[in-house]
């Protein structure tokens, strides 16, 4: 059995609109193991990075229960310098945009350095600038002796984001959590950048949480997927077992709308309906019942729980029983049109 | 950075001749003139319009024109039709009393800015906010001139901690330490006063920035490598908010400028501002249009030296 790093236990992370508390993310529970990616996948507004941000203590209006055992520790429980001591030196991330997640005043040796600084403070300063120069060549910087004394706004993307990990990985972190770190990078800096990380966890042998609404991402680098829908996770399956028999209706419609190269379509699937927003989620029964609407009601359950359909696979509500795509209503309307 | 400051200083020279000319004619377009004052009936018109042609008053203004500016590139403004003396003379003690009421004021409106704007900024919609809000649109709402004559009536009359007027205690030896202190001594209440109602603009600028600043990206970042709350307030926002602040310099120095004609008058502060409306009301062109031009080039040289800061403190706009 892996070593569990991270063990989430019923987390539930609420945002305070007007006078009440709503959940963005509601009564989560997930390990992350040594040595294992982990991808977190969902539309835009699922509570994917309101989920990243709780584990590593960075909401400040938030309201957080339950626990997020990191090695036994509660990160939810703990005090700021308690958690100062953790962030940087345990958890590094990785954030969504590095043109905005740099600061633009401070050189990029210095940022990272900030990050040896702040860990260990013994460290002196040539063996600081050893240390980033190393980094720098680590994350495939090219000239780090000249880069090192560069503002981020003189680097390009891909560069930014290389230093971005550099900083998240300065204290080689037990546990890495990448917040889409491709989403802001085209397509050729994307897989480059794919490939460092693939490359440092390798080196690092750290548990990489990453989040990602690329199902293309998710193929190439992750162990283990959990696909989150509304605030829950719907379905968790290793990679493997997620593309070839993917289960709850929401993961099959995701990967429905991905195009295919190697099979010819006429049209992608689009899944109907909209993510609700946080104040208007439902509450009860199957959050997704309301996007698949020509399945019926009394295929849902009425308090639908994560259950373990095969040994580390678990899908929520039993609705996938029933689920088909609509076909035959599509064909209709490519008729029509 | 030179070739930038270089360029940038090179551009004032247009700047200060467009300056110079609408100074002038508009100094020709007021109404009546050095002499018109001393109409009577001792003295003949014809004398007087004698010495207006002798003057070369009535040549074309380009001619004028001509004169004034070469007597100004030889360090000659003319003399005050007046006073009697060469304006330079005039404006020398005055420019300098006027120069240290200008700092000893930046120095005072900074530290009371920037401490509330900080505390505003960090601690936005709390208490302490409000209070300070409150303080600058008490700042922005109240006229300068009103707000310097109730300091004065209170700290200078009634309760006699400061001189009401001039510049130094008569009767001092220029140069020793009491000729310094009274110097001091009585610019205080002055700059005081300017500082506390006209420092609003800064106090609401930092706050901004930093509201603003606090919801930046990079501040995540920073918390995410473990950074204390202390240390991200200091090495990330501050620095990021006090820039805006370090431009706005500049216009500070052309605020001042405005500012000190009042504050000179109120507080009988023998500066450049009490000279400008003194010679405003006699006519004195020489003095007039020196102490005009001399405002100018301040205005000019404070954008230029926000711009020279900036480029020194922000690497975004560092020229090579």
């Amino acid at each position: 059995m892996a070593e569990k790093l991270l063990d989430i236990k019923n987390l539930t992370t609420s945002f305070r609109i007007k006078d009440d508390y709503h959940a963005a993310v509601d009564n989560l529970s997930l390990t992350v193991n040594k040595n294992e990616v982990l991808a977190i996948v969902g539309e835009s507004g699922c509570g994917k990075s309101a989920l990243a941000f709780s584990i590593m203590g960075l909401h400040t209006r938030a309201k957080i229960e339950g626990d997020i055992l990191y090695k036994g520790n509660n990160i939810a429980k703990m005090s700021p310098s308690e958690l100062n001591k953790v962030r940087g030196n345990d958890l590094g991330m990785i954030f969504q945009d590095p043109l905005t997640s740099l600061n633009p005043l401070m050189e990029v040796g210095e940022q990272i350095g900030e990050t040896l600084y702040l860990h260990n403070k013994n460290m002196s300063k040539n063996a600081r600038r050893e240390k980033v120069l190393d980094l720098l060549n680590k994350v495939g910087i090219p000239r780090a002796e000249h880069v090192i004394n560069q503002f981020p706004h003189e680097l390009s993307g891909g560069m930014r984001q290389r230093v971005m990990i550099a900083m998240a990985i300065a204290n080689k972190p037990e546990l890495l959590i990448a917040d889409e770190p491709t989403t802001a990078l085209d397509v050729t800096i994307q897989s480059q950048i794919l490939d460092l990380i693939n490359k440092l966890k390798d080196e690092m042998d750290s548990g990489i949480v990453l989040i990602t609404h690329d199902l293309g991402v998710v193929a190439e680098m992750a162990d283990r997927v959990a696909v989150m829908y509304a605030g829950q996770i719907v379905e968790v399956a290793d990679v493997k077992t997620l593309f070839e028999s993917p289960l709850h209706p929401y993961t099959r419609s995701l990967l429905n709308s991905v195009p295919n190269a190697n099979t010819e379509q006429d049209e992608l699937h689009v899944i109907q309906g909209i993510v609700p927003s946080l104040q208007n989620l439902p509450r009860e029964g199957c959050r997704f019942g309301a996007r698949i609407p020509w399945i019926d009601e009394s295929a849902h359950e009425k308090h639908p729980e994560l259950k373990e359909v095969a040994p580390g696979h678990q899908v929520r509500c039993t609705c996938y029983k029933h689920f088909s795509f609509p076909d035959e209503s599509k064909e209709e309307q490519h008729v029509l049109s | 950075m030179w070739k930038f400051t270089l360029r940038r200083t090179l551009i004032m020279i247009p700047q200060l001749i467009v300056l110079s000319i609408l100074i002038f004619v508009l100094a020709q377009l007021m109404p009546g003139d050095a002499l018109s004052g001393q109409v009577g009936p001792d003295v003949d018109p014809k004398r007087l319009d004698e010495i207006r042609e002798q003057m070369g008053w009535n040549d074309p203004w380009h001619e004028q024109y001509g004169r004034w500016v070469g007597g100004i590139l030889q360090g000659d403004f003319g003399d005050s039709y007046r006073f009697k003396i060469p304006v330079s003379e005039l404006i020398g003690q005055r420019i300098v009393n006027s120069f240290w009421l200008s700092v000893a004021t930046l120095i005072l409106s900074y530290l009371i800015a920037i401490p509330l704007g900080i505390t505003s900024g960090r601690y936005n919609d709390s208490w302490r906010d409000q209070l300070i809000t409150g303080y600058s649109y008490i700042g922005f709402a109240t006229p300068l001139f009103i707000f310097a004559l109730v300091m004065l009536w209170l700290f200078g009359f009634t309760l006699q901690w400061f001189p009401t007027s001039g510049s130094v205690t008569p009767g001092l030896e220029p140069g020793t330490f009491e000729y310094v202190m009274s110097k001091l001594y009585h610019l205080l209440l002055p700059a005081l006063s300017t500082a506390l109602i006209t420092t609003y603009g800064t106090i609401q600028y930092l706050r901004n920035e930093i509201v603003d600043t606090k919801q930046k990206d990079f501040i995540i970042t920073a918390r995410a490598k473990g950074a204390s709350e202390s240390r991200v307030y200091n090495r990330h926002i501050l620095r990021n908010s006090l820039l805006p602040i370090a431009a706005f310099f500049g216009f500070e120095i052309t605020n001042l400028i405005g500012g000190s004609i009042f504050i000179e008058n109120i507080f009988g502060y023998p500066g450049m501002g009490q000279l400008l409306v003194e010679s405003i009301t006699l006519r004195d062109y020489t003095v007039l249009t020196a102490t005009t031009l001399l405002f100018g080039v301040a205005s000019i040289l404070g954008a230029l030296l926000s711009d020279i800061i900036l480029s020194i403190v922000d690497p975004r706009i560092r020229i090579k």
